[in-house]
C-alpha cells in the first residue's frame, strides 16, 4: 500500500507524530528523567480538552461559520452551581451530573434559539450568549471556592499504573462518540448537512433537528467538563474554562477535521490535546519566560493550523 | 405594523443612533448631574480609545473575518507606548508599525491558506500578550507627554471625547463609504467572488482591512495610556468583547460587508454609556458583562424583526 495515500487518508497520525516529537524532545532535555510522569499528566489534563473537543467538533463539522464560543462560560457556570449544589456530599454527585448536564441542555437550547431565531451566526449568538451565562456563574459563585466531594475528587484524580482512570474512560467516550458519528442516524446528518446543508435538507434529512441535537451535545459536553474539572482541580473557579476557548477549537482543527465542516477526525482530538499539553510542558522544562511562553504557544498552534488545515484549499 | 410607515432601510440605519440616544435621556433622567461638560466628559472618557478599537474590530468584519486578538494587541500597544515610545521614540514608533505590518501578514495567512480567523487571532492573542509581557513584566511606565496632553485636552463647549468621536467617525465613514477604493474594500466582503472577477486582488484587500485594524488597534493602544498615563499587558483584555459588541449595536452584519463607520462609532458610546447606566442603577457590577450581553441580544433581536419587514 502506497505509505502517502495511507497517511494521508489519516490526517490524525501528524497529531500523534507532532505528540510523539515533543514528548521526545522534553525527555531528552530531562535526560530521560519523568517521561512516564509526563505522559501520566499530559493524560490527566488532556482529557478535559478532549471532553469539550469533541463537543466542538460536533459543531464545527455542521457546516462553515458553526462554532460554540460559549464553552468555558458554560465550564464556569455548571462548575459553580454544581460545587454549591454537592456542598462536598458523595451522595449528592449523581444529582450533580444531571444539573450539569441540565445545565448544558439550556444553555445549548438558547444558543441554538438566538441562532435560529434572531438569524445571526453562530459565532455571535453562542458569544452573546456567553456574556450571559458568565455573569450568572459569577454572580452565582461569588468567587466562593467549594470543595468537590471526596468521591468525585478521588475518581477524578485516581490512577491505576499510571493510567488516569477519567482517561480511560475518556478513552471508551471518545470510541462511542466515535461510533456514533460514523454509524447512527444523527452522526451520519452531522456529516451531510456539514457536507452542504441544501442538499441534505433536500434528501430529506431534518437539519435543523441536527443542528440543535448539536449545539446542545457540546454544551452538555462543557457542563460535563466543568464538573470534572473542578472535582479534578478542588474547586470550581470562575476562570476555569478560559483556556478551553481557543483549546476546543485548536483540538479540532490540528486534529484533522475540516473547518469547512462535513468531515470529522475523532482520534486526531485525542492527539492534538496530547500534543497541546505536551507542548507547553516541554516549554516549561526548557525554563522559557511566562513571555516567550505564551509567544512560541501562539506560534506554533498558528504554525500547525497552517500545516494542517491548509489541505483542501479555497472549496469555493 | 411598524414596518408599514418606516422604511426599514432607514430604520436600520437608525437604529444605533436610536439607542444611543435612548440610553442618554434615560441616564439624564436618573442622574440629572450628567448633564454637565463635566459629566459628559467623565461618562465618555473611555469611550475614544473603545471607538478606536471597535473601529478595527469593524475593519475585520467587513471582509466577513472576526478579530479575537484586538484587546491583547491593544494592550500590547499601550506596553510599547508606556516604554520604548517614552524613553526611545524612534525605536517604539518603529515597534508599533512592524506590529501594524504583522496584522496585515496575518489577514495575508487567513486568506493564502483558508483559515478560520478566529483560530488565527486567538492563537496571535497568545503572541500579543506573549511579546506585552516581556516589554513590560509588571504594570507601570510612563505615557508621552503628548498623549496625555492630547487626551486632556479642554474643547470649548463640546467635551473632547464627544469631538474626536465624530471627527473619527467622519473621516472613516467618507473613507470607506464613499471613496472608490472603499467600495471595492466593502465588496471583497459582499461578493468577494465579483470582485476578484472584476480583477481585484482579495490577498490586496485583505492585508489592507487588517492593516487597517492593527492600525486603529495602535491608536486605541496609544489613545489609553494617554487617559491611564502608564502601560500593562492586561490593560485592555475586555477590549475584544467591546469591540465585537460595539460593531455589533452598531449595525454590523457578519456577512456580505455590511458595515457603517459612524455606527461603530455610536456602538462604542452606547457600551461605555451602558457601563455608566448600570452603576447610576446599582446593578451589582457581576451582572455587568451579563447586561452587556442582553443588550447584545435585544439590539440583535430588533434588527432581526426590521429585516423581517424589509424583506417582504
Amino acid at each position: 500500500m502506497n505509505v502517502v495515500a495511507f497517511l494521508g487518508g489519516r490526517a490524525w497520525i501528524w497529531s500523534f507524530i507532532a505528540t510523539a516529537l515533543v514528548w521526545l524532545a522534553t525527555v531528552a532535555f530531562t535526560g530521560g528523567t519523568g517521561g512516564g510522569q509526563i505522559l501520566t499528566a499530559a493524560l490527566s489534563f488532556a482529557i478535559f480538552t478532549v471532553i469539550v473537543g469533541i463537543g466542538q467538533m460536533f459543531v464545527i463539522t455542521t457546516g462553515p461559520g458553526n462554532v460554540d464560543l460559549s464553552i468555558p462560560a458554560t465550564m464556569a457556570l455548571s462548575g459553580a452551581v454544581t460545587t454549591k449544589l454537592m456542598d462536598t456530599q458523595n451522595e449528592m454527585i449523581a444529582l450533580g451530573v444531571v444539573v450539569a448536564l441540565g445545565i448544558g441542555i439550556g444553555v445549548g437550547l438558547g444558543n441554538y434559539l438566538l441562532i435560529r431565531l434572531l438569524r445571526i451566526p453562530p459565532i455571535i449568538a453562542t458569544l452573546s450568549a456567553s456574556f450571559l451565562v458568565q455573569s450568572t456563574a459569577i454572580a452565582y459563585g461569588r468567587g466562593l471556592r467549594i470543595k468537590p466531594p471526596p468521591l468525585l475528587a478521588d475518581f477524578t484524580t485516581a490512577q491505576v499504573a499510571g493510567v488516569p482512570v477519567l482517561a480511560a474512560c475518556g478513552i471508551v467516550f471518545t470510541v462511542v462518540m466515535g461510533v456514533v458519528l460514523a454509524r447512527t442516524l444523527y452522526g451520519r446528518s452531522v456529516l451531510a448537512v456539514g457536507q452542504n446543508m441544501r442538499a441534505a435538507w433536500l434528501a430529506g434529512i431534518n437539519v435543523e433537528r441536527t443542528r440543535l441535537f448539536t449545539y446542545v451535545l457540546s454544551a452538555m459536553l462543557a457542563g460535563l467538563a466543568g464538573l470534572l474539572l473542578s472535582g479534578f482541580s478542588g474547586g470550581s473557579s470562575l476562570n476555569m474554562g478560559e483556556e478551553y476557548l481557543l483549546a476546543s477549537i485548536a483540538v479540532v482543527v490540528i486534529g484533522g477535521t475540516s473547518v469547512a465542516g462535513g468531515r470529522a477526525n475523532v482520534p486526531g482530538i485525542w492527539g492534538a490535546a496530547l500534543f497541546l499539553y505536551l507542548l507547553v510542558t516541554m516549554l516549561n522544562t526548557f525554563g522559557a519566560s511566562a513571555g516567550l511562553r505564551l509567544i512560541l504557544t501562539g506560534l506554533i498552534i498558528i504554525a500547525v493550523i497552517t500545516l494542517a488545515g491548509g489541505g483542501e484549499q479555497q472549496k469555493r | 405594523m411598524l414596518q408599514r410607515f418606516v422604511n426599514p432601510r432607514l430604520l436600520r440605519s437608525a437604529l444605533p443612533a436610536l439607542s444611543f440616544a435612548i440610553l442618554l435621556v434615560a441616564i439624564f433622567y436618573t442622574q440629572p448631574r450628567t448633564m454637565s461638560y463635566f459629566g459628559l466628559n467623565l461618562m465618555l472618557q473611555y469611550a475614544v480609545p473603545i471607538a478606536l478599537a471597535t473601529l478595527a474590530q469593524m475593519f475585520v468584519i467587513t471582509v466577513n473575518d472576526l478579530d479575537l486578538s484586538i484587546g491583547p494587541f491593544v494592550g500590547l500597544v499601550a506596553c510599547i507606548g508606556a516604554t520604548f515610545l517614552y524613553e526611545t521614540p524612534l525605536l517604539g514608533i518603529l515597534m508599533l508599525l512592524g506590529c501594524i505590518l504583522l496584522y496585515a501578514a496575518m489577514g495575508a495567512l487567513i486568506h493564502l491558506r483558508n483559515l478560520p480567523s478566529i483560530v488565527v487571532t486567538l492563537g496571535m492573542s497568545f503572541v500579543w500578550l506573549g511579546i506585552a509581557v516581556l516589554v513590560l513584566p509588571t504594570p507601570g511606565g510612563k505615557a508621552p507627554e503628548y498623549l496625555k496632553a492630547l487626551m486632556s485636552l479642554q474643547v470649548p463647549l463640546v467635551p473632547f471625547p464627544i469631538v474626536a468621536a465624530i471627527v473619527i467617525a467622519v473621516v472613516v465613514h467618507v473613507a470607506l463609504m464613499y471613496s472608490s477604493y472603499g467600495v471595492v474594500l466593502r465588496g471583497a466582503g459582499g461578493n468577494p467572488r465579483a470582485v476578484a472577477r472584476a480583477g481585484w486582488s482579495l490577498l490586496k484587500t485583505k492585508m489592507i482591512m487588517f492593516g487597517l485594524a492593527g492600525f486603529f488597534g495602535v491608536l486605541s493602544g496609544l489613545s489609553l495610556i494617554g487617559l491611564t498615563t502608564s502601560g500593562d499587558a492586561h490593560i485592555a483584555d475586555r477590549y475584544t468583547l467591546y469591540s465585537i459588541a460595539g460593531a455589533i449595536l452598531g449595525g454590523a452584519e457578519f456577512v456580505g460587508g455590511r458595515v457603517s463607520p459612524v455606527g461603530a462609532v455610536l456602538g462604542a458610546l452606547t457600551l461605555t454609556l451602558a457601563g455608566s447606566f448600570l452603576i447610576f442603577l446599582r446593578v451589582s457590577p457581576d451582572w455587568q458583562i451579563g447586561a452587556q450581553g442582553a443588550i447584545l441580544i435585544l439590539v440583535l433581536a430588533l434588527r432581526a424583526l426590521i429585516s423581517r419587514g424589509e424583506v417582504r
